[in-house]
Formats: C-alpha cells, structure tokens, sequence
C-alpha cells in the first residue's frame, strides 16, 4: 500500500514539475531583480525604482517591435507550414529602403537626418512605402518560389535562405562596406522631431522617450489590427480553418491559394514595418537580418507558432529576459552589460522546449 | 448490364464516371469504374475494407486527381478542375475520419461551409447584414443535423459523435446538389446511428445521396441503388434487395464471418 502511495506521489510531483519550475524561476528573478542584485549596475530595484522603471519600459516597447516582426512569421508559418527563412532578410530590405526613402525625402545626402529636419510624413511614408514593396516581394517570393512545393519543409527552407542570402548581398553590393567610417553599412532613419524627445513620466522622476512609448503604441495598435482581421471578419475566419485543416478548406469551396498569398504579403509587410521601425530605434546593417530571424523564432517557439496571443507572450516574455539580463545580473569590468542576456533568453527557450515543446499557447501537432 | 442501361437512360445522370483509375504507384486501388447517379437518387457504395471506395470518393470530390478515365458532374467535365471548384458547382463530402476546425465554434464551422461556396469569403470588410442572414442558415443547418443546442462552443471540445452531427451539418449547410458521405455512421453508438437513420431518410428528395457505409441496416435502409465494390473494381450494382441475394456479396462480406475462407482469386 505504502509503495502505490509513494509511486503516486512522484507522479504528481513529476506532472506539476514544469509550474514549479516556472514558478520558482519566477519567484526567484524578482526576489533578485527587487531585493538584491549585487554588483550590478543598477542594484536592487526597491533602491532604485527609476531604473527598474526604465528596464521595464525597455522591455516592453523591445517587445512591441519583436511582436511586430514576429507575428508575420508566425501568421506565414501557422497558415502555409512554411519556415520563412528570408523574414530577417525582409525586415532588412525593409530597413534601407524606408533609409532611402526618408534620404530622398529630406535631402540627407548620405548622412543620418537630423530628427528636427523629419516631420511624421517624413517618418510614415518610407515606412508605408517599406512595408508595401516588402509585401510586393513577399508575394512574388510566395507565387514563384513557395507554391509549387508546398508541404516540402526541407526544400521550401533551402529556397528562403537562398533568397536571404541573396537579398543580403544585394544590400552590401548598394550600400558598400567603406562609405560609412564605424559600422560597416549600418544606415539610420531617424524618428520624426515631435516623438524624439523625453518626457517625464511623474513616476519616480523617470524621463522616457517619446519615440520608444509611440513604438509601443504601434505595437499595440498592429496587435489590436490583427486580432480584428483574425477574429472578426471572414478572410480571418477563412485563415484560421487553412490553419487547422488546409485540404478541408479546399474542399468547402474556398480558394486557399489566394489566402496563402493574402497572408504571405501581410507577414512580409509586417516584417518590413518591424525595419522601418527598427532602423529608427537601432539602425540596420546586413547581419541586422539573421539577428531577427533568430529573434522571430525564439519569440514564435516561445509562444507557440500560429497563435497571435502565443506571439503576444513570447515577445513579452522574451524582451524582459533580455532586458532585465542586461540591467540587472553582475557584470566584469570593461566587457559590460551584455554577456548574460543570450544565456539567459536560450535559458528561457530551453526550458519552454523542455516542458511545453508545442510553446506556450501552441496546440500539441 | 442491360438493366443498368435503362437506369441511367430514365435521367440526365447528376455523375457519370466513364473508365475512371487512380494508381498509386503500382497499386491499382481504382480501376476502370464506370458510374452513373441520378439526380434525387440515394446510392450506397459497399465493399470490404481496401475496395477503393473512399479512393473513388476522393477522386469525385477532386482531393486526387485521376490517373484514367472521365468524371462529368452536373453534366460537365470536371476531370481536370480543382476540389473547390466541385465544391461551387454543388458537391459537398465529408470525410471518414471528420475534418473539422477544432479552434472555430460549431457555428462558425458551419457558417464556413456556406461562405466558401458562396461569394465573396475573402472579402475583407465585415457586411452585417449579408452576414446575418448567412448565420441564420448556419443555425438552420445546425438544427437539422440536431447540434444547435452546441452552436457557440468550440469544436475541439466536443465527442465524437457530436462531430460527425457538425460534418453532416457543415455538408447540409452549403445547400449542395450531390452531398456524398463516408461512413457517417462510424463510432457512433445505437441510438446515435438510429438518429442518423432518420436524418437520411427525411433528407430532400432533390439532394442526391452517395453513402459510404460499412453499417448493412443503415445502407440498406437509406439507399434505393448500391454499388459494390472489391479490389479497385465494381463488381455488383442492383437494389438493395437484389444485394441482399446475391452469391457474391455473400461471399465477400460474410465469408470471413461464418470462417470460411474465401479462395484467393476471390474477385474472379
């Protein structure tokens, strides 16, 4: 008797395993990111609460631009079961065209603007321009490349990341190594005058930027955009039985060729808006592109592919591991700041593999 | 063979198949059928397990393409066309194992179903109206297939047998002219299967019915005309009457259950 009691227990103890190891590590980081964090730069946050503030702000408008890129590679993903292995090279594309759109448009002359010479059409122009050639790519991509071998992983994959490569050598052909002095051909766009300033936030004294809170809203605001195409009007009716079952689709009449590519172009577009957005925030140079790829994956696999509130989480939960790894884990001397933070996010990935490999809102396969 | 002619000369057949084939590979598993249906007729297609009557199923609705042969439905050549466009002319299937949308409510599965044959489903502004109505049939559809009680929730959650009402439901709902069902009867339990009975029989008389059915009573019960099928081939097509006398049906079907071994050139 005492042994089935004690086999049962372990049972348990195994099946609960995954929460108590969420929660513990829960648990543990903010005792740590409240309480104690020794030698870092900021220390605990019950000291220095404007700090702990601005971390979290990072963190939530990094999220905000990750979410952007990453639920177009999950929209292509859920619906066609194509890994598009060209989403980094999209967002890149995407990135130096909006630089050389805003550069026509504000005279720049090869020279980052100055954000006082940028009004907000100055901004949203090259960025609407970005996401509306990425998205005539994408569907040239989908119709030439992409639809005569559908259901080929393996192949559909080689061919991306031979479009990939080749996007990235077109970029360093036209925007060569030697014409900017320190980071290779890293060009920037810069943010609209009227957004590029801080504000005081009346919350511990903390100044914040005005362009880092309105990446936020546009990340909101593309979240609450695609909810309401998924969820309230027929074509997203239509996209979310091609993601359950493509062939029964099909078979109800419904043309899912067109749907394939009516997302396709909307998941480029995405990506190309995320680098409009993020040469802004960071600039682009041609290894920006495998850097995102990455990015999309972690925050797709993290999340569970397919699912909008799945990207919603791993973005979230993605760019507060990085941020708060940057700000708040010891650091040595002059190679500051940045050495734990690509542990701690493939920590985060490791472990939602480990106990939820479908992700943490995906359904099992 | 005579008797076959002169059924198919009393109407323009709703589905003809001349010569139809499907190989994979080296494996034959529909060969040289030739078919023809009725509009309003009730057809039973029978045959044990590997006949190639889900393989001809498939091959009608267009989820495969032919190999050899000829399929007109509705009096035209649709061989070559896609699945949806069979789908728009007026067929509708469902399928063995259901297929359903297991992340949608019951009532947006349905409401699909008319949507993809109707116009307009990638439209993308949201018509209230026009939608309305078309949610209205959704739950009409619902109510004859007996699952309106179950309308708002998602499919995922749902038995078995409440799956196969949502499947019926769905190929009800796109108002087709020819509905061809797969073992819709399968898994269900006694008083579901009595449930389906009644469904099919007080089904249109302007539907067409073609039913893949492995339950004797229900086909038998349901359908005017049945086609038995063995190996690829059909190799018997009569009234239910004439199928319940016949030698080798008997031998086919039952032969396995009263444990004589049939020989193995059984279909010769």
């Amino acid at each position: 008797m005492r042994r089935a009691v004690s086999a049962f227990d372990w049972r348990l103890l195994v099946r609960r395993l995954p929460v108590g190891v969420a929660v513990g590590t829960t648990v543990f980081a903010l005792v740590w990111v409240l309480f104690w964090a020794p030698s870092t730069n900021f220390g605990p946050a019950i000291h220095s609460p404007a700090n702990f503030l601005i971390t979290l702000l990072n963190g939530l408008t990094l999220a905000a631009l990750m979410f952007i890129v990453a639920s177009g590679f999950s929209l292509i993903f859920g619906l066609m079961r194509v890994v598009n292995m060209a989403h980094g090279s999209f967002l890149l594309l995407g990135g130096y065209i909006a630089y050389e759109v805003q550069q026509s448009m504000t005279n720049g002359g090869g020279l980052t603007v100055f954000s006082s010479q940028v009004n907000a059409w100055d901004w949203l122009v090259p960025a609407i321009v970005a996401a509306a050639a990425i998205g005539g790519i994408g569907l040239v991509t989908q119709q030439v490349f992409l639809r005569w071998n559908m259901g080929q992983d393996l192949r559909q994959a080689l061919i991306t990341i031979a479009i990939s490569v080749i996007i990235a050598d077109q970029v360093v052909a036209h925007f060569p190594l030697e014409s900017s002095i320190e980071k290779g051909s890293a060009v920037n766009t810069s943010w609209p005058g009227a957004i590029d300033r801080l504000v005081n936030l009346h919350i511990a004294g903390v100044q914040y930027s005005v362009a880092r809170l309105t990446m936020l809203g546009l990340g909101v605001a593309v979240g609450i955009a695609l909810w309401l195409w998924l969820y309230r009007t027929k074509t997203g009716m239509v996209i979310r039985a091609g993601v359950d079952d493509r062939q029964m689709t099909s078979a109800l009449g419904v043309n899912i060729q067109v749907t394939f590519a009516i997302a396709f172009v909307v998941g480029a577009s995405l990506a190309a808006l995320g680098g409009a957005v993020f040469t802004s925030y960071a600039g682009v140079n041609p290894t920006t592109d495998g850097q995102w790829l990455l990015n999309s994956l972690v925050v797709v696999i993290v999340g569970g592919l397919g699912s909008i509130f799945g990207t919603v989480a791993g973005a979230l939960l993605y760019a507060l591991v990085y941020n708060f790894s940057i700000s708040y884990l010891p650091t040595t001397g002059g190679d500051c700041c940045g050495q734990y933070s690509p542990v701690l996010t493939f920590v985060l990935l490791a472990l939602v593999l480990a106990f939820r490999p479908q992700g943490l809102f995906g359904r099992p396969a | 063979m005579t008797e076959a002619a002169a059924h198919a000369e009393s109407a323009e057949p709703i589905l003809r198949l001349r010569g139809v084939g499907r190989r994979f590979g080296g494996l034959h598993a529909v060969s040289d059928v030739d078919l023809d249906v009725i509009p309003g007729e009730r057809r039973a297609i029978l045959g044990p397990n590997g006949a190639g009557k889900t393989t001809l199923f498939n091959v009608v609705a267009g989820d495969l393409p032919v190999t050899s042969g000829r399929i007109e439905l509705f009096g035209r050549d649709v061989t070559r066309e896609p699945a949806r466009q069979r789908a728009k002319l007026g067929l509708a299937r469902s399928y063995q194992q259901s297929r359903l949308f297991l992340g949608l409510s019951v009532e947006d599965n349905i409401f699909l179903a008319i949507v993809g044959v109707g116009r307009g489903h990638l439209r993308p502004v949201v018509l209230p109206r026009k939608d309305a109505e078309l949610r209205a049939r959704a739950r009409e559809a619902a109510r004859r297939a007996a699952i309106d009680g179950r309308l708002g929730d998602v499919v995922g959650a749902l038995a078995h047998g409440e799956h196969r009402q949502v499947a019926l439901a769905m190929a009800l709902a796109a108002e087709p002219k020819l509905l061809m069902l797969d073992e819709p009867a399968s898994g269900l339990s006694r008083g579901e299967r009595q449930l389906l009975t009644e469904l099919l029989l007080a089904l249109d008389a302007d539907i067409t019915l073609i039913l893949i059915e492995h339950d004797m009573d229900i086909a038998l019960r349901v359908a005017e005309r049945v086609t038995m099928m063995h190996e690829g081939r059909v190799i018997v097509e009569g009234t239910p009457a004439e199928i319940r006398a016949n030698q080798l049906v008997h031998d086919l079907y039952l032969g396995s259950h009263y444990g004589s071994e049939p020989e193995g050139g059984a279909s010769g």
